[in-house]
């Protein structure tokens, strides 16, 4: 218990100090684009954000995985709050891949962009998730769907990206210039500190969460046997 | 809007989101603790009869000397 | 192996068969799919182009696909016939390939009558498009038997099972039309046919434990 709770301790804090490491980064020290000025800035945080949601979906299904094979008591709630933060962290994506696309290109949505496309219909995909949990009734045959879900969904990834990639040749013509920019030295350095950031962050949550939610379950065996 | 002005709403949204967790930790966490005062008074309620079995359950450390 | 391709011979045999005897799914599909290119007609302002009309074919073929899926475990939900199949000694993946097996089989019929009604309504069919229709409810089925007996445990099956389908489809959907659009159709028969073997094995793979606790 001491252990665990020293985690989130721990995590919480190095994303503190990473998040405002980065932030000092971002602002004070690397140069500006050339072409796209300063809304550039918002890629060092969009693009670590997408690639933690990928992680999140990523752990989700190794501990559905494991789920499956061990049947370790704890898996499935591990998997769901890891599931839970990459959807948080993919509605973010999408909100701030938006919000770039409007300052680089002056629309909201750009289906040329594969990765916005790609996480709307992983959102789309991971919000049945929740559907599907919240309408069966808990125990291992949910955990069970739940984990089987959460296998197809990290399979979807790739096979959608691919899909996305090749539907771009028949929807639209007109692609804008690609997202990744040039990256040298100091621009790249500042990325990895972010990326790092929000990769503490969700991990930060990712306890945070499952804390609660075992305390929850704690909380409600013991009401049961005492009443 | 300015690009100056996308920018910061993109870390504004950010910024944003990750307070709405703190916030909805922060009422779960009064949630709990109605919930352990609950149980606290449910244990309270119980202790006599649990008092009277507890002493040969509570483990003693045997002290050797010598 | 011969025991096992034995047991599915053996049930998708039952699956067929019923619906042959009660006829009650397979005329409404027909209609179904018919009357949804109709609809289509309608929703297509005048210049819009041909190849709009086959993006058409494709949300026919998946919406019917989808109505057929819902009623896929009906017979086993409304008889408690699952758990007689599941107390079955064969493997639990046999039911799944036997029930896919059989939606093949209600979606092709299906599609036989699809795809001349487009052609007659719309534009004449190239083999692309008939390939593309072939590989894809492959996949089609696939996915959507192991998600129609996901949906089989919750409480709002109807309502979860497209859910559930629809983003799992949308690579099926890229695969067809650009297969039935595009100037190279290769790639796209190409990826229709990863995506069957992908997705037919982790649905084969984990049908068991979707269907055991």
């Amino acid at each position: 218990m001491w252990s665990r709770n020293n985690v989130v301790t721990a995590l919480a804090a190095l994303a503190a100090a990473l998040v405002g490491v980065a932030i000092a980064l971002i602002f004070f020290w690397i140069p500006d684009d050339a072409d796209q000025g300063i809304s550039q800035k918002i890629f060092y945080f969009h693009v670590p954000i997408a690639l933690t949601a990928y992680a999140c979906f990523g752990w989700g299904a190794l501990k559905a995985f494991l789920h499956l094979w061990r049947r370790p008591s704890g898996a499935d709630l591990e998997s769901y709050v890891a599931i839970h933060q990459g959807v948080i962290f993919g509605i973010l994506t999408l909100v701030t891949g938006s919000i770039w696309a409007r300052a680089s290109w002056g629309v909201w949505w750009a289906w040329s962009s594969t990765q916005l496309v790609l996480f709307l219909v992983l959102f789309l995909f991971y919000s049945a998730y929740f559907m599907l949990r919240f309408s069966v009734e808990p125990g291992p045959a949910r955990a069970n769907l739940c984990a089987v879900y959460a296998l197809f969904g990290v399979v979807l990834i790739p096979i959608s990206f691919l899909a996305i990639r090749l539907a771009n040749d028949f929807i639209h013509p007109t692609v804008f210039t690609s997202e990744g920019p040039q990256m040298e030295g100091s621009m790249f350095f500042a990325f990895c500190v972010a990326w790092a950031a929000m990769l503490a962050l969700a991990a930060a949550l990712y306890h945070v969460e499952l804390a609660g939610k075992r305390l929850d379950t704690t909380l409600r065996e013991l009401r049961e046997r005492l009443a | 809007m300015s690009q100056g002005q996308y920018l910061a709403a993109a870390y504004l949204v950010v910024f944003v989101v990750v307070l709405a967790y703190v916030l909805i930790i922060a009422t779960k966490l009064v949630r709990l603790q109605r919930d352990v005062a609950a149980i606290a008074e449910l244990v309270a309620e119980r202790e006599p009869p649990a008092e009277l079995r507890a002493e040969p359950e509570s483990p003693r450390p045997q002290v050797t000397l010598g | 192996m011969n025991g096992y391709a034995r047991d599915v011979a053996v049930l998708a045999r039952k699956d067929v068969l019923l619906e042959l005897r009660a006829r009650d799914a397979l005329p409404a599909l027909l209609l179904f799919v018919v009357a949804a290119l109709v609809v289509f007609h309608f929703a297509l302002p005048a210049d819009a182009a041909e190849l709009a009309a086959k993006g058409m074919l494709w949300v026919a073929i998946l919406f019917t696909a989808l109505l057929g899926l819902g009623r896929a475990f009906l017979a086993e939900r409304q008889q408690s016939m699952l758990d007689g199949l599941l107390l079955a000694p064969c493997d639990r993946s046999a039911i799944w390939l036997a029930k896919t097996a059989a939606t093949v089989v209600f979606l092709g019929a299906a599609e036989l009558v699809a795809l001349p009604a487009f052609a007659l309504f719309f534009s004449a069919l190239d083999w692309q498009t008939v390939a593309a229709v072939l590989l894809a409810n492959v996949g089609i089925c696939a996915v959507g038997t192991l998600v129609a007996a996901m949906a089989l445990a919750s409480r709002a099956r109807e309502l979860l099972l497209p859910l559930l389908f629809l983003p799992l489809a949308i690579p099926v959907l890229v695969g067809g039309v650009g297969a039935s659009v595009a100037d190279d159709p290769g790639r796209y028969l190409g990826f229709l046919a990863l995506y069957d073997c992908v997705f037919a094995i982790i649905s084969w793979a984990s049908f068991e434990y979707v269907v055991t606790e």
